[in-house]
């Protein structure tokens, strides 16, 4: 097993233990903490196929807007778990449930 | 053997932050984990990458996260979950499984020789992408400001939370309603106008 396949290989977990985090957890904050984690493994996953293809640099253009995708979603997100807790005073997701039909 | 034990290191890191009781245990996990992939990022030859995502993860992203859990609270709910854990690990391995049968075997190359460098092919092969991560910056940064902005709700008695007026239509309170019915206005002068 070469160097790309032990990188794609915990790309995969990365991507695998946030999607993980996703399906269990309530609360708001570690949602996001959740997608950090899963988009870490998107962003190593791009560069390493970049890496594969003899294209480093079109795989570090795409990690890199990824990367600044990641950063505002993690921003709005925990701004908006903020604003939640002011309003509601939980993080609970169960507990966000009045549009719920 | 380096990059198999930084990517060990990272999903382990990976797995603590998840299952931290704590949200700022889980927000310190985050960033080693950002600290392990900027490494492996380095070994790969993305220096440029490499860098960003360490300034970027591990410290604009935690200093973020801390300031959110000092306003919002450090509570983390104990360990019931939303979906019951056989089926989320089940979803996961599926999903796993799914993803290394696809991506595997791949070919080790030179990953060095690129022909082109990151600023060439970010100015100008993916000049639309430098103008997305413009547009995201400022809609992040309007976003964060509009939530963040203090919102002044109607004075509350003690018997009336403040989350049971969230979309409701603002009533006044009784005290401020006027005793006295309000007197309609005169028309009788309009009247005469209009017949003139």
């Amino acid at each position: 097993m070469n160097t790309l396949e032990i990188v794609l290989i915990s790309a995969f977990a990365l991507a695998g233990t946030g999607v993980y985090g996703l399906l269990i957890t309530r609360n708001l904050i570690k949602v996001v903490v959740a997608l950090q984690i899963m988009i870490k493994g998107a962003v190593l996953a791009l560069v390493m196929a970049g890496a594969a293809s003899d294209q480093l640099a079109l795989g570090q253009s795409l990690a890199l807007t990824v990367i600044v995708a990641d950063t505002v979603v993690a921003v709005i997100g925990l701004a908006f778990a903020i604003q939640v807790k002011r309003v509601r005073g939980t993080l609970d997701l169960r507990d966000l449930s009045e549009l719920r039909g | 053997m380096l990059a198999a034990g930084l990517g060990i290191a990272a999903v382990v890191c990976a797995v603590l932050a998840i299952r931290a009781s704590r949200l700022l245990s889980a927000a310190l996990w985050l960033a080693v984990v950002s600290a392990l992939v900027s490494i492996i990022l380095y070994e790969l030859g993305a220096r440029q990458v490499a860098v960003i995502e360490l300034s970027v993860g591990a410290g604009l992203v935690t200093v973020l996260f801390v300031f959110a859990i000092s306003i919002a609270g450090d509570d983390g709910l104990g360990e019931a979950s939303v979906l019951p854990r056989w089926l989320a690990v089940g979803a996961v391995g599926v999903l796993l499984v799914l993803l290394v049968g696809m991506a595997l075997p791949v070919a080790e190359t030179d990953a060095a020789a690129g022909e082109f460098s990151i600023e060439a092919t970010l100015w100008d092969q993916r000049a639309l992408d430098v103008l997305v991560q413009i547009v995201l910056i400022f809609t992040g940064v309007l976003c964060l400001l509009g939530l963040l902005a203090e919102t002044r709700l109607p004075a509350q008695t003690p018997a009336q939370p403040v989350a049971a007026n969230v979309g409701r239509t603002e009533i006044p309170p009784v005290d401020q309603v006027p005793d006295e019915p309000v007197e309609a206005p005169e028309l009788e002068p309009v009247l005469e106008e209009a017949s003139l």
